[in-house]
C-alpha cells in the first residue's frame, strides 16, 4: 500500500514536472534544404535565436517541392513548424490553403526604421511567405581545366568551343529559360517566348543540341562535386553552391553569370503548425536586417532586405568581399532572369510530362 | 454392419445435460469455428489495414476526383443542367458561380480553396492555373450582374466555350481523365477523346519499355538460375550448402548497397571499366556508358532478383530422383532427349514460380531503376513515384498504379491457363 503511494506520488511529481518542463521550453522544426545552405542558416538564425529565446530548434533537410506540408496538413498531424520553400511552390501552397497567412504589419522594421513592407524588395512579400533570400541559377567551370573560360550562356551550348560533358537538374524548370537564352532571346523576353508553343520546341531543339552530353543532377550538393570529380566541363549550379567550394573548399571553379536565372527562397508555416507562435516569432527574427546581413557573411545569396544590402561584409573566415558574389550584385544583373512563378505555376504539370517523354526517347 | 449403440427410429440421442445431441455439436463446432476465427483475427485485421484498405483507397481515387464539387458545390448543381450545347451556361449559371469562387477564397478551407479547382482544371487545360487564382483575387469585388460580363472583364480567357465544358466535367465526382492521361490520351474541345500531342506521350511507351524490361529480365534471370540450381541440387550437401550460402549472401544484403556496389563496378570510372583499359581492350577516351540506363537497370536488376529464381528452381530439382534420368538413358534416350523429355517437364512447376515471382517484383521495382536508369532505365514505378511526391497528382499516380495491378493481374491470368497455378511450386 504504502509502495502504491510512494509510486504514485512519484508519477505525479515527474507528470507535473515534465509539463512544466514542455510548457517552458519552446520547441521548433525548421526544415530547409541541407548542406552549405542550412549551416547559413544556423550561423545567423537558429543559434542568435535560440541565445535570445532559450528555444529548442530541431533542424530538418528536405528536397523542395510541398508534398510533405501537404500530407501533413490533410492527415491533420503538422509536425514541421517553419519550411524554406521556392517562389513557385509557396505561391500554389498558400493557393491550396496549405499555409498560415502572414501580417505583414507585424514585421519588424529596418535597422534604419523604414517600415518591413518598404524595407523588403518588391515582389518578396506573399499573403503566406516571406522571402529571406535571393538565389540564382548560374553555370560553372574549372578554371584550372579550362583556360579561356565560357562568358555567355551560348558558350554553354556549344559543344564544339567547350567539349565534354554538362551538368543539368533534372527537370524543365529553368533549362528551359538558359536554351532560349543560349539560342539569342534576350533576358526580358524569355517567358514571352516561352508561353507560346514555338517557344517550347524552340527551347527543345535546343537543348536536343547537347542532349547526348548531359549528366542530370537533382540534388544541390551534386554539381560541385560532378565539377570536382571531372564528371562534366560546365554544370548549371545554385550560385551559393559553388561559392562555397570556392571559399570554404579552395575549389577553382568559376561563375557565369549571364543568363543567370534567379529566385527566391521564403520561410512558410504549414497550416495547423504545432509551435506556430514560436514559428512565428523565429520567422520575424531571421528575416530581421541583421540576421539577413550575417547569413550573407556563410553564403552567397543576397538579402530580401534593402537594408541589409549596406551591411553586407566579408565571408566569415576568408578575405572575399561578399556584396559582389551576389546575384543581386549590378555586375551580375546585367543578362538576367527573375524565375517567374506564375508561368511555372501554370505550366509545370504539362513542361514536366514533355520533358520525361524528351528524356526518355 | 450396424453400430450397437445406434438409436432406434424415433428416439433421439441427447447429451449428458438433456439437450439434444445434434444441437450440442452444433454448438461446439461453432465454439471452435469462433475461437478458429479470433485466432486469425489479428492477421485478417493487418491485411485490412495494411493491403486491402489502402489499395482500395488508391483504387477509388483513380476515378473518383470530388475536387471540384467540394470547391464549388451549388456550380456543381447548377452546371448539370446545362447540355453543353450552346457556347456558354445561362447567366444564373456564372451567377452561382461568381458566389461559390468568392466564397471558397473566403473560407481558405484545406482542400475546398480556389487553388485546389485551379490545379484540377490545370490537369485537363494546361495553363488556366493563373485564370483561376488571378480572378479569385478580384471575384469579391463583382456585386451584381451581368456576372458573366464582369467574368470576362477580370479576363478574357473565361470567353472560352471549351473552358466551360471542362468545368462541368470537372465538377462531376466520377471521371475517367486520369485513365485517359495514364494512357496518353485526353478530351479534346468537343469532349471527345483523342490521343495526346506525341510530343507529351509518355505513359504508354514506359508502360510498355517496363514490360519489355521485366520480361527480359525474367528471361535472364532463369537462363542464369537454371544451371546454377542444377548444380546446386545435384552436389553433395556439404558443397551445395555452401554454395547456397554464396546465393543467399547477397540476398540478405540491403537494396541500396547492392545497388550502390553496381554503381561502384559499373560507373565510367568503375571497377570493370579501369580493368579494360588496363588490359588494353579499350581506350582510355572509349570507356563504356554500362550504368545511367537501361542496360545498367538490367544488369543490377538481374543480380537483386536472381535468388528469387534460383529457390524454387532449386527446391523443385532437388526432389526430381536422379534415377528417372538413368531410366530414360538405359532405354536408349540420348542426353539431350532425357532432359528435354524426363527432366525439365519436371521443372516446369519451379520455373513457373519463379518466372512470376521475378516478373511481378520487377514489373514494380522502383528504388534500383532510380539509382541507375538515369534517363533511359526509368519505369513506369518512378513515374508513379513521381507523381505522388512531386507533382502531387494523386488521382493519376493512382490510375497508373491501377492499370499497372491490372496488367499484373492479367499476366497472372495468362499464366493460370498456360501452367495452372495449382501446378506453381514456391519451395
Amino acid at each position: 500500500m504504502k509502495l502504491t503511494k510512494l509510486l504514485a506520488g512519484t508519477a505525479i511529481s515527474l507528470a507535473i514536472g515534465l509539463g512544466a518542463v514542455s510548457a517552458n521550453a519552446k520547441e521548433l522544426t525548421v526544415v530547409s534544404w541541407g548542406g552549405a545552405y542550412t549551416k547559413s542558416q544556423v550561423e545567423a538564425y537558429h543559434k542568435p535565436f535560440i541565445a535570445k529565446t532559450g528555444a529548442k530548434i530541431n533542424s530538418e533537410d528536405y528536397n523542395g517541392g510541398i508534398a510533405e506540408i501537404k500530407a501533413q496538413v490533410e492527415a491533420g498531424n503538422v509536425t514541421w513548424d517553419i519550411v524554406d520553400v521556392e517562389l513557385s511552390d509557396a505561391i500554389r501552397a498558400c493557393d491550396e490553403g496549405l499555409l498560415e497567412t502572414i501580417d505583414h504589419s507585424t514585421l519588424p522594421a529596418g535597422a534604419d526604421g523604414t517600415p518591413a513592407t518598404e524595407d523588403f524588395i518588391e515582389g518578396t512579400l506573399y499573403d503566406c511567405a516571406v522571402a529571406n533570400i535571393v538565389w540564382s541559377t548560374i553555370f560553372a567551370y574549372d578554371s584550372s581545366k579550362i583556360a579561356d573560360g565560357p562568358k555567355t550562356m551560348a558558350d554553354f551550348f556549344d559543344l564544339e568551343k567547350f567539349p565534354g560533358k554538362r551538368g543539368l537538374r533534372k527537370g524543365p524548370k529553368v533549362n528551359l529559360e538558359f536554351a532560349l537564352i543560349a539560342d539569342g532571346v534576350p533576358a526580358a523576353d524569355v517567358y514571352k517566348v516561352l508561353e507560346t508553343d514555338e517557344g517550347v520546341d524552340r527551347a527543345f531543339k535546343k537543348l536536343d543540341s547537347i542532349k547526348d552530353s548531359v549528366v542530370w543532377w537533382e540534388a544541390g550538393a551534386q554539381p560541385p562535386q560532378l565539377l570536382a570529380d571531372g564528371e562534366v566541363a560546365l554544370t548549371t549550379a545554385y550560385n551559393g553552391r559553388i561559392f562555397n567550394a570556392v571559399a570554404g573548399e579552395g575549389k577553382p571553379f568559376e561563375i557565369v553569370w549571364d543568363g543567370q536565372v534567379w529566385d527566391l527562397d521564403l520561410w512558410v508555416i504549414p497550416k495547423g503548425a504545432k509551435n506556430k507562435e514560436t514559428a512565428l516569432e523565429f520567422l520575424k527574427f531571421s528575416t530581421a536586417t541583421e540576421q539577413l546581413a550575417k547569413q550573407a557573411s556563410w553564403i552567397s545569396y543576397g538579402p530580401a532586405r534593402k537594408s541589409s544590402a549596406p551591411m553586407v561584409g566579408k565571408y566569415h573566415n576568408a578575405d572575399i568581399d561578399m556584396g559582389p558574389q551576389m546575384p543581386t550584385a549590378p555586375n551580375n544583373l546585367t543578362n538576367a532572369v527573375q524565375n517567374n512563378f506564375e508561368f511555372w505555376a501554370d505550366n509545370s504539370d504539362q513542361l514536366t510530362e514533355r520533358f520525361n517523354a524528351w528524356l526518355a526517347n | 454392419m450396424t453400430d450397437a449403440t445406434a438409436p432406434q427410429s424415433g428416439e433421439m440421442l441427447v447429451a449428458y445435460d438433456g439437450t439434444p445431441l445434434k444441437q450440442q455439436l452444433a454448438k461446439t463446432t461453432r465454439r471452435l469455428r469462433f475461437n478458429a476465427f479470433m485466432l486469425t483475427l489479428p492477421l485478417v485485421a493487418f491485411l485490412m489495414v495494411a493491403f486491402v484498405l489502402p489499395i482500395g483507397d488508391m483504387l477509388v481515387r483513380s476515378f473518383y476526383n470530388p475536387t471540384g464539387s467540394a470547391v464549388v458545390p451549388n456550380f456543381a448543381e447548377v452546371i448539370k443542367d446545362w447540355d453543353g450545347e450552346s457556347d456558354f451556361p445561362p447567366e444564373e449559371v456564372f451567377k452561382v458561380f461568381v458566389e461559390d469562387l468568392a466564397l471558397a477564397r473566403k473560407n481558405r478551407e484545406v482542400g475546398k480553396t480556389v487553388g485546389n479547382l485551379a490545379t484540377r482544371v490545370n490537369y485537363e487545360i494546361p495553363g488556366s492555373r493563373s485564370l483561376f487564382t488571378k480572378t479569385a483575387r478580384r471575384v469579391g469585388k463583382i456585386e451584381e450582374g451581368p456576372y458573366k460580363e464582369a467574368l470576362f472583364e477580370i479576363d478574357k480567357k473565361w470567353d472560352n466555350p471549351a473552358l466551360w465544358k471542362t468545368l462541368k466535367r470537372v465538377t462531376q465526382d466520377y471521371t475517367i481523365s486520369f485513365y485517359l492521361a495514364a494512357t496518353d490520351r485526353k478530351f479534346d474541345d468537343n469532349g471527345s477523346i483523342v490521343q495526346a500531342d506525341e510530343l507529351y506521350r509518355i505513359y504508354l511507351p514506359i508502360l510498355w519499355k517496363t514490360i519489355w524490361l521485366s520480361g527480359l529480365i525474367t528471361f535472364l534471370c532463369f537462363i542464369i538460375a537454371y544451371p546454377v540450381s542444377y548444380l546446386l541440387s545435384t552436389l553433395p550437401m556439404r558443397t551445395s550448402n555452401l554454395l547456397m550460402i554464396l546465393v543467399l549472401l547477397p540476398f540478405w544484403t540491403s537494396l541500396l548497397v547492392r545497388t550502390s556496389a553496381w554503381i561502384a563496378m559499373l560507373q565510367k570510372e568503375g571497377i570493370i571499366n579501369n580493368i579494360l583499359v588496363y588490359l588494353g581492350f579499350i581506350g582510355d577516351e572509349h570507356r563504356i556508358q554500362m550504368i545511367y540506363n537501361a542496360t545498367g537497370t538490367v544488369i543490377s536488376m538481374v543480380h537483386i532478383l536472381l535468388p528469387f529464381m534460383i529457390l524454387p528452381l532449386y527446391s523443385v530439382m532437388k526432389t526430381i530422383p536422379p534415377s528417372y534420368m538413368r531410366a530414360a538413358k538405359s532405354m536408349g534416350a540420348s542426353n539431350f532427349l532425357a532432359f528435354r523429355r524426363v527432366y525439365f517437364p519436371q521443372t516446369i512447376p519451379g520455373i513457373a514460380a519463379g518466372t512470376l515471382l521475378v516478373f511481378i517484383l520487377a514489373i514494380g521495382y522502383y528504388i534500383t531503376p532510380a539509382l541507375v536508369g538515369g534517363n533511359d532505365g526509368l519505369l513506369i514505378s518512378n513515374l508513379i513515384a513521381n507523381h505522388i511526391q512531386k507533382t502531387l497528382n494523386w488521382s493519376l499516380g493512382a490510375a497508373l498504379g491501377a492499370i499497372l495491378l491490372a496488367v499484373v493481374l492479367a499476366m497472372y491470368w495468362i499464366y493460370n491457363k498456360l501452367v495452372g497455378v495449382d501446378n506453381l511450386k514456391f519451395g
